[in-house]
């Protein structure tokens, strides 16, 4: 088998016993790489049968446009019963990603997972992250257990042993499953290109109005987006390399508008993956396990 | 395509297995450009004091990065011109041994590090054997911290006995030594100069140069069945992952425990069908027959699986409490999960020594032989043979944290191959006719001093008065002779509701009607004894309310159990499983003894 192979199996067994032991999974859909590769997965580790769990999106409000086409039109060529989640409290009082920097995370981004995990009473969610992303990460087990308030308690893991996994939980208790904790970047990248998988476009080269800021490359997606004073869009060939929030993803100038031409880009890159996506390096390098112990994904 | 190495690296805290990865990846040029600029800012304020700290790439967690020392397993993925390699960085406090044997279950080969300075300590030798139990068979000892014994060879060799010594025990496929330093990087990227004794390859090439691919051991296919996949009328498939062997459409397969046997019609891998499919793939199998098969059965072929309820283990006790022979847990073994209970601690193993030794209690971190019962037969191998369906874990049945890991090391149960069951002529029906009447067991259960055996009795007497031949079986009767060498432990208490069910089962051959009165507070043992017994059993549940049978308290154990004089009394310390499908509920509070037994004579056709 291939290394490709043996990752995939992997994923699959894990997805596999989840639906067989778990009372409620739901898989989280963030629209990016992952979770095309995740949904793919799905796909196949149920087949001929649909996967046997919602998906859900939690929608900040502020995902670039491209994101929710994209995630309407898979929804409907799967035909997957797809739940979004908009925290309303934290629209109305107009929490923004300009004026409320980490409260922002927090309330449209956390707050709102913990609450649509409890409104429809999910058991197991699982996310697609990865080892490689982040030292925290690099820490956590495929099974990762949250408390009844989602908080994450890194000192005291339940042990996991071979593929045995345990999905005992107490209630109010809830686990995070992350099938692809074993693959790269790189392997997401080679997965894409074997399986022909469908990704967002924004992952490639494109002509693009952005602005610099901070040494990002901002994206300017519609007209909410606050320009400082001196900043004027710029038309640049650029893609991203993560997606969220579009004035939190930094994009990256590139020619590479193909598959294989990301994948080489990628390969050389000299900067990991998740410094384009603002998000962590806000707090200190400790900041995405403060925000995980807190229930952040 | 990249061929992959998963690999540990373990030994005691401070050994500097952390540091090691950390300087291979640097020197390795493995590092992204900004992980490397926040190595060096992070250096200049960490617990190294402004020297270059590589363990820092790999303590995540804060409570890590403060105390300077590694909590739990760390992941890194990292690829060079030669081979792709997840390496889990493990910890070395021996509180945290558990985390270690997470890192350990999931590589192929471990890399122990010693510091040349200490050599081997009891630590180094807990991890060697915690390795060898989760199944590795590959050992790298890196002799570490040679700048500080100024790279003295005599030193290496010493260590280097040390070593030879410890592993003579162990079963290993391959076994290496190198001297290294690795704050110093000697020996991890490039030979050192200042080592010229030591012939060897250094740490990362050797890592890229180990064959660890075992031969096939000629093992047939093995599956546990995950789930069953039935999306409509037309399809039943039953999806799991290859465990050994090959499987093509067309073959004759065994389902297990059942026996039954079905042809193999089609073969997805993925949503591909495929002709043959071998181990290590995700797939979905669809059979020529409706057979009953479900999550936790395993299909098989050309295998000498073990279909039985008693096995004896190896493990590692990783629970903050201790384990005791009689305690209850659940056991998941592939994809069986199912209640078992500790028969009989054989002994723990000294980790240091390796010696055998007496134990009573196991605490945490400690290795244990010991014998397991579940609660229904289950299909398992040793490890040996197959790793999937060799290895365990048990879980605690209320906190549901996993309790202990371990492998299958072999199965107790007796091989009856050699007994043929002997038909007489003169079978049941023939003496029920002689006596007129239908042989069946009436099973009383509920709390004491609900009035069972009262119950039992009065029904006893009037079934002797219309001329029915009966027998009785009362709890403490059976108890002070045929089960007077049990106790009231958990192993003991299925044995002793095992027996009662057996001579039940000869009484009804007999052609007798059988009365049992037993507390049986747990629907597993009552499950069991439905079992043995078979045709003719009738659960009597006599649900008279806890307070009432404390109020009437005949044998005043009630008193005894709240004074503390009696443990885990059914009702107070320990629970009662009230029956869901019992074919009589009934409750005695302010019914006259005649009105209940001309309800059970009603209702069960007597």
């Amino acid at each position: 088998m291939t290394h490709l192979e043996k990752l995939e199996a992997e994923a699959v067994y894990i997805m596999r016993e989840v639906a067989a032991e778990c009372e409620k999974p739901v898989m989280l859909y963030s629209v990016g790489k992952d979770s095309s590769v995740m949904l793919h997965l799905a796909l196949k580790a149920f087949y001929p049968e649909k996967p046997p769990f919602p998906f859900l999106h939690v929608n900040t409000t502020w995902k670039f446009k491209e994101m929710i086409s994209f995630r309407d039109e898979t929804a409907e060529k799967y035909g997957i019963q797809m739940l979004e989640y908009i925290n309303e409290e934290g629209l109305r009082q107009g929490i923004n990603p300009f004026d409320h920097g980490s409260a922002y995370t927090d309330i449209m981004k956390t707050q709102a997972l913990k609450q649509a995990l409890d409104l429809y009473g999910f058991t197991a969610a699982f996310g697609g992250g990865r080892r490689d992303e982040e030292k925290s990460r690099a820490k956590e087990r495929i099974f990762s257990f949250r408390n009844p308030n989602h908080a994450w308690d890194p000192k005291n893991q339940r042990p996991e042993m071979w593929k045995l996994y345990n999905t005992e939980i107490n209630k109010g208790e809830s686990i995070r499953v992350f099938p692809i904790s074993n693959w790269t970047e790189s392997d997401i990248w080679q997965y894409i290109r074997q399986e022909h998988i469908d990704i967002v476009p924004l992952y490639f080269a494109a002509m693009r109005p952005v602005v610099e800021r901070d040494g990002n490359l901002i994206m300017v997606d519609d007209d909410r987006m606050r320009l400082l004073p001196g900043e004027t869009p710029v038309m640049k060939k650029v893609r991203f390399r993560t997606l969220g929030c579009y004035p939190l993803s930094g994009g990256i100038e590139s020619d590479a508008d193909t598959i294989d031409a990301v994948i080489e880009e990628t390969l050389s890159a000299v900067s990991s993956e998740r410094t384009s996506r603002i998000i962590d390096s806000d707090g200190g390098s400790a900041s995405m396990e403060k925000r995980k112990r807190e229930g952040y994904f | 395509m990249h061929t992959l190495l998963k690999f540990i690296t373990c030994g005691s805290v401070d050994d500097g297995k952390s540091t090691l990865i950390g300087h291979m990846l640097y020197d390795a040029k493995l590092l992204f450009a900004d992980q490397e600029k926040a190595l060096e800012l992070d250096s200049q304020i960490g617990s190294a004091g402004g020297a270059m700290d590589y363990s820092l790439l790999l303590d995540g967690l804060m409570a890590e990065r403060e105390q300077g020392i590694t909590i739990d397993v760390a992941y890194r993925y990292f690829t060079t011109d030669a081979r792709s390699f997840i390496v889990a960085d493990t910890p070395g406090h021996e509180e945290y041994t558990r985390n270690m044997a997470v890192g350990a279950s999931f590589a192929d080969l471990a890399v122990i590090l010693a510091d040349a300075g200490k050599g081997i300590l009891a630590q180094t030798k807990r991890h060697t054997r915690i390795c060898a139990l989760m199944g590795i068979r590959h050992f790298v000892f890196a002799v570490n911290k040679m700048d500080l014994v100024e790279y003295s060879q005599e030193c290496f060799l010493e260590i280097q006995n040390d070593i030879r010594i410890l592993t003579k025990e162990f079963d290993c496929d391959s076994i290496a030594l190198i001297p290294v330093s690795a704050s110093c990087g000697d020996n991890i990227t490039r030979r050192s100069a200042r080592m010229p004794w030591y012939p060897g390859m250094p740490l990362l090439a050797y890592l890229e140069n180990i064959d660890i691919s075992r031969e096939p051991e000629g093992t047939g296919f093995t599956m546990p069945v995950q789930r069953v996949c039935r999306p409509d009328r037309n399809f039943r498939g039953f999806q799991g992952q290859i465990e050994s062997g090959a499987v093509s459409v067309g073959d004759a397969v065994t389902v297990l425990p059942s026996t039954e046997t079905a042809k193999v019609t089609g073969i997805l891998q993925g949503n591909q069908p495929v002709e043959t499919s071998s181990a290590g793939h995700a797939v979905t199998i669809s059979l020529d027959t409706e057979i009953d098969i479900s999550r936790g059965c395993v299909l098989q072929k050309d295998n000498q699986l073990f279909v039985s309820q008693t096995f004896t283990v190896t493990l590692l006790w990783m629970d903050n409490s201790g384990l005791t022979a009689g305690k209850s847990y659940l056991i998941k073994t592939g994809t069986q999960r199912i209640p078992c209970t500790v028969l009989h601690i054989h002994h723990k193993v000294d980790t240091g020594t390796g010696q055998e030794v007496p134990a009573k209690e196991i605490i945490k971190n400690e290795i244990a032989c010991c014998d397991l019962m579940t609660n229904t037969e289950i299909v398992f191998d040793t490890f040996l043979h197959n790793k999937a369906l060799g290895s365990f874990i048990l879980i605690d049945r209320v906190t549901h944290m996993t309790a202990a890991c371990g492998t299958i090391t072999h199965s107790l149960a007796q091989d009856n191959s050699h007994l043929t069951w002997q038909n007489t002529d003169i079978t049941r029906t023939f003496r029920e006719n002689l006596l007129g009447q239908k042989a069946c067991t009436i099973w009383f259960t509920g709390l004491s001093g609900s009035g069972k055996s009262t119950l039992a009795n009065a029904l006893e007497k009037y079934l002797a008065g219309v001329n029915k031949h009966t027998m009785l079986l009362d709890g403490d009767n059976i108890r002070m002779g045929l089960n007077r060498n049990l106790g009231f432990g958990e192993s003991d208490r299925i044995e002793n509701i095992r027996r009662v069910a057996e001579v039940a089962k000869l009484l009804n051959d007999a052609g007798l009607i059988v009365l049992t009165s037993f507390i049986s507070p747990f629907a597993a043992d009552r499950r069991r004894a439905k079992k043995i017994i078979g045709e003719g059993f009738f659960e009597v549940y006599v649900s008279t309310p806890l307070e009432e049978c404390i109020r009437r308290d005949v044998k005043g154990l009630y008193a005894d159990a709240k004074s503390g004089r009696i443990e885990d009394f059914t009702g107070l310390g320990s629970p009662y499983e009230v029956p869901e499908h019992a074919d009589l509920t009934i409750d005695t509070t302010g019914k006259t003894i005649d009105e209940c037994v001309q309800t059970l004579v009603q209702k069960l056709n007597l």
